[in-house]
């Protein structure tokens, strides 16, 4: 390790945010390095003193009975239609999923990518906004995979006391979908398995979540701003593939996937 | 319809319960953001009223850094013109705290237990209050809201590297704006007379 690199990782031991390894890579080399060594108490007092300063705001009371007002239903109007004025406030649906186009248009030139994601609940069309926010999130940062491997025997375990079902792991690598991992990720709150394959630079979500015997299987396929879904039902499984992979190939990924699930024809 | 109304309710019922215990943060954050205290009372309270149209799409854990993203948009898309031309004009006011004692002594063998007094304080918003953008953005969510850097992340929408490499960069523009005023304000011999007195 060096001072440039120590520079930026001294503040990750500060707050808590390293790895064992990296922590002590980082204070083998304070202790060698008395200008890092320095900068380290220096950082350490001011973020202290910080924390111990009365730095925060406290929301003015009329503020909060304005959005306590606005968040309490009247008798008989049902929607927040009767919120106060704003000054100059438009809210517009743009806005707030500029950051998710923005962020997906970025890391889409970077990876393109194909979920997979497994479901319990079927909650029909609302559903397929969520799975985009999903897939768009997971292509940001470092959410992509919360285990990152190509064996399906460390995916699958991994899953064990997540979440209520025991998703399917395939390796598809052989056919041109290379499994890249798993992620715990939610859809409507509740906690789903996402399979991540990669098709060349597409990423793939394979959602997956248990099928809710009140709910009729089926089968739909749609695309929204540019992103494909795929949704199925398989072997008491809701199943969801999502990406920005062309909808031919996308199928092709979704009839292996099923194609594998199928008692007789699994691997 | 009724029954419509009641799970709208219901909806909103859940919402309050969830989002408003972070109002101070999100007050704080719009805050430092916008800096004028009407303004950001707006933004808070656009941010909760587009909370809780999107609150259909929110899948959790996390509400805070969800509330903050949104407070961040809310803040980016009406104040973006003004925040680039305005000098901060609220806490800069505040003069008194900068020819006062330092705020802390880097040397002190134990600054753990070291409390800022009320003009230091003051003096300490000032100096985030000056930082360029995006600087006292990540600032505030670490310092402040308490994020963790995977939400900060989220919130900012920029990688964990960024966050990074942001977080640096701020922290050592603090660190010198420290250093110059206590050089400035106060050297050794006059903060040891003002210590001892």
């Amino acid at each position: 390790m060096n001072c440039v690199e120590s520079e930026i990782l001294l503040h990750a031991l500060i707050d808590g945010e390293l790895d064992a390894g990296h922590a002590r890579e980082v204070e083998a080399h304070v202790a060698s390095c008395s200008g890092c060594a320095e900068k380290l108490a220096s950082f350490r007092a001011m973020r202290n003193a910080m924390s111990g300063a009365a730095l925060k705001e406290t929301a003015p009371p009329h503020l909060r009975s304005r959005i306590e007002q606005m968040l309490t239903p009247p008798t008989q109007v049902s929607a927040p239609a009767a919120v106060p004025a704003r000054r100059f406030f438009r809210p517009t649906r743009r806005s707030f999923f500029g950051g998710f186009a923005l962020g997906a248009g970025l890391s889409a030139a970077v990876a393109a990518g194909l979920v997979l994601t497994i479901i319990p609940n079927n909650r029909g069309q609302e559903i397929a906004d969520d799975l985009l926010s999903a897939h768009l999130r997971s292509l940001q940062g470092s959410h992509l995979l919360d285990v990152a491997t190509s064996d399906q025997h460390t995916v699958k375990p991994w899953f064990n006391g997540r979440i209520d079902v025991a998703p399917p792991v395939i390796d598809l690598t052989a056919e041109g979908f290379t499994l890249l991992g798993g992620r715990l990720d939610y859809l409507g709150g509740e906690p789903v398995a996402a399979i991540v394959y990669q098709r060349r630079k597409h990423v793939i979500n394979l959602f997956i979540v248990r099928h809710s015997a009140a709910k009729p299987a089926g089968t739909s396929s749609e695309s929204i701003q540019g992103y494909n879904i795929r949704h199925w039902s398989q072997n008491g499984l809701e199943l969801w593939a999502v990406s920005d992979l062309a909808g031919g190939e996308l199928d092709e990924f979704v009839q292996k996937i099923t194609a594998a699930l199928r008692p007789a024809g699994a691997s | 319809m009724a029954k419509d109304e009641a799970a709208e309710h219901e909806r909103m019922r859940r919402f309050r319960d969830a989002a408003l215990p972070y109002l101070d943060d999100v007050f704080t954050l719009a805050r430092y953001l916008v800096r004028d205290p009407t303004d950001a009372e707006d933004a808070a309270q656009e941010c909760y009223l587009r909370a809780l149209r999107h609150f259909d799409n929110y899948r959790g854990p996390a509400m805070k850094p969800w509330l903050l993203a949104i407070l961040r948009n809310v803040c980016n898309d009406e104040f973006a013109r003004r925040r680039n031309q305005e000098v901060p004009t609220d806490y800069s006011q505040d003069e008194s705290a900068t020819d006062e004692m330092p705020l802390w002594q880097e040397a002190q063998a134990s600054p753990e237990g070291l409390m800022l007094r009320e003009q230091d304080t003051a003096a300490m918003r000032r100096m985030i209050a000056e930082l360029p953008e995006p600087f006292r953005e990540v600032i505030v969510l670490r310092e402040i809201n308490d994020l963790s850097y995977r939400e900060i992340a989220e919130v900012a929408d920029v990688p964990l590297g960024t966050v990074m490499s942001r977080l640096a960069r701020a922290r050592a523009m603090l660190r010198s704006a420290w250093n110059a005023m206590e050089g400035v304000a106060a050297a050794p011999s006059i903060t040891d007379a003002k210590l001892s007195s």
